[in-house]
């Protein structure tokens, strides 16, 4: 009962953005069309790669079109849900996060219900367009476990973006202002990510499978889908990525004790 | 009921010189200065009441509303409202309260006051026949009718302060606090304001706690002043201790500032 009530809450916050959003159709629609060619210029970028260079690490085209449009995919609907979180420092500046404290519902939820960034569907087509090429040219024999892998590893990568966000937001507590270094977790990562973070080294691949678990929803997985890794047990490893948002969601608490003993 | 016994809160304030020198030399060493927001709070409200909290700016009164709704956490002191510790059991208490913050808006800003209205009526779980009694009542004493269908930004500040007191209402909170509700606010919509508030707290009962620069708001609406400088109550009691200095009640606050120093 209090999951639905929630849930319908939320519905309701969101559906109130999308009616914001259609005041302003012309933004909206140049906004959604930027982020398309933003992302298909990246597309490029990696098509040009590839005509001078068959394979990355072994990697062909096709495959780091996948890893990277799901890695997109991930960003993108992260980005989506978890906007408010992305831009929370405006949010204590303007004081509004005192308003969000005087309502008798949670905070995380109250957050998120902020802000609805709709304009990100047009990165998503992209993604999707970039996975429909990758998943008909990469030649993966396609069976129920892998599909299934796939999923969880949207789901994975979607926690994974959530819990920086939240890192980014509860260190605004401290700070005020937002702290661009985080941006190299998400809009650099996203950048670097477009490759399976394995191709980086060893050091990169130990820091992103054990501090931030990119490699747990791109690398490992991408291997099991290639077949390079055959145990089943390998599918299951991009759920393991959402653990990450539980010390998130510590330091998110903590900031919001500080919030309540410093004032704004 | 609201009790407050000896609540005190200090801020660490980053403290530096104008320049660009000593911004980059602050970038460092950081110098801290602690300001007592508030020393030693004491007061006591009784349900129904209707109370001016007035002080000079930096007074305290803003952090005094905030621990009082919890939003903050005191560094000190005991605050029981209605049997409610605020900022220990924050999404029960706050339930029961209503805030307007007179220079924020709490209505979603591009989308027509009613569609903020039914969020809101989520958001605090109200019934639906509950809400549908209050916002009738509130739409006919506010005059909201023609503005629910007007998106808060194109709504004039009077008219927007009318639909942010009917918007936290719905939910038909005890307490009210109300941080400076009639800031540049016309003479017609100053008057049409007091008057729903004085009217709120006869027919409902509701427990009024006024923060305001506007000495007329005061006379108008309440019977008690608690008077804060420096983080400290000096003075608490009728009106007429007010009026002692004479028939202009500006200058007699005035006064009480600079007799008190603050």
């Amino acid at each position: 009962m209090k999951v639905r009530d929630t849930f319908h809450l939320y519905v309701h916050y969101v559906s109130i953005q999308v009616k914001s959003k259609m005041q302003y159709k012309a933004s909206f629609f140049l906004s959604a069309m930027g982020q398309f060619l933003v992302s298909f210029n990246v597309f490029l970028g990696m098509l040009f790669l590839f005509m001078r260079f068959s394979a990355v690490a072994g990697f062909t085209y096709s495959q780091v079109l996948l890893c990277f449009s799901i890695f997109l995919m991930e960003f993108s609907l992260a980005e989506c849900v978890g906007r408010g979180f992305d831009t929370f420092s405006t949010m204590v500046r303007k004081g509004e996060f005192d308003r969000v404290m005087v309502r008798p519902r949670g905070l995380v939820l109250q957050v998120l219900g902020s802000r609805f960034e709709l304009t990100r569907f047009g990165r998503m087509l992209q993604a999707l367009v970039m996975f429909v090429y990758g998943v008909t040219k990469s030649g993966i024999r396609w069976n129920g476990a892998k599909v299934m892998t796939v999923a969880f590893m949207l789901a994975g990568g979607t926690a994974v973006f959530f819990g920086i966000f939240l890192v980014y937001a509860a260190l605004c507590f401290f700070t005020l202002e937002g702290l661009e270094v985080i941006n190299i977790f998400t809009d650099g990562a996203r950048e670097f990510g477009k490759y399976p973070v394995g191709i980086y080294g060893e050091s990169i691949l130990k820091f992103c499978t054990w501090v931030v678990p990119y490699a747990l929803v791109q690398h490992y997985p991408l291997l099991y889908l290639l077949d390079y890794r055959t145990e089943t047990w390998w599918s299951f490893v991009p759920l393991l990525a959402s653990l990450f948002l539980i010390p998130c969601y510590g330091l998110w608490r903590l900031g919001v004790r500080r919030y309540q003993s410093a004032g704004s | 009921m609201i009790q407050m016994e000896d609540i005190s809160k200090s801020y660490k304030v980053a403290k530096r010189n104008g320049g660009f020198k000593e911004a980059c030399r602050t970038l460092f060493r950081r110098e801290y200065e602690t300001i007592r927001a508030l020393d030693h709070i004491s007061f006591t409200i009784k349900d129904g009441e209707m109370v001016g909290y007035i002080g000079p700016n930096g007074a305290g009164k803003s952090s005094t509303i905030k621990i009082l709704s919890g939003i903050l956490t005191p560094d000190s002191g005991t605050c029981l409202v209605d049997g409610r510790i605020p900022w220990k059991d924050r999404v029960n208490h706050v339930r029961h309260i209503g805030v307007v913050f007179g220079q924020r808006t709490q209505l979603w800003w591009d989308v027509p006051v009613a569609d903020s209205y039914e969020l809101l009526k989520d958001i605090y779980s109200i019934s639906k026949d509950t809400y549908r009694h209050n916002l009738e009542e509130l739409t006919e004493l506010l005059n909201l009718g023609e503005l629910l269908k007007t998106p808060a930004r194109q709504l004039s500040l009077g008219q927007r302060m009318r639909c942010e007191i009917g918007a936290s209402l719905l939910h038909e909170p005890k307490i009210l606090f109300l941080d400076e509700p009639t800031i540049g606010l016309d003479a017609v919509s100053k008057l049409a304001v007091r008057e729903f508030i004085l009217r709120q707290n006869r027919e409902h009962g509701t427990t009024v706690i006024l923060t305001t620069h506007d000495m007329q708001d005061i006379e108008a609406l309440t019977n008690r002043v608690i008077l804060i400088g420096k983080g400290r109550v000096l003075m608490d009691g009728g009106l007429d201790q007010l009026h002692r200095g004479g028939a202009n009640i500006d200058e007699t606050v005035a006064e009480l500032y600079r007799s008190y120093d603050i």
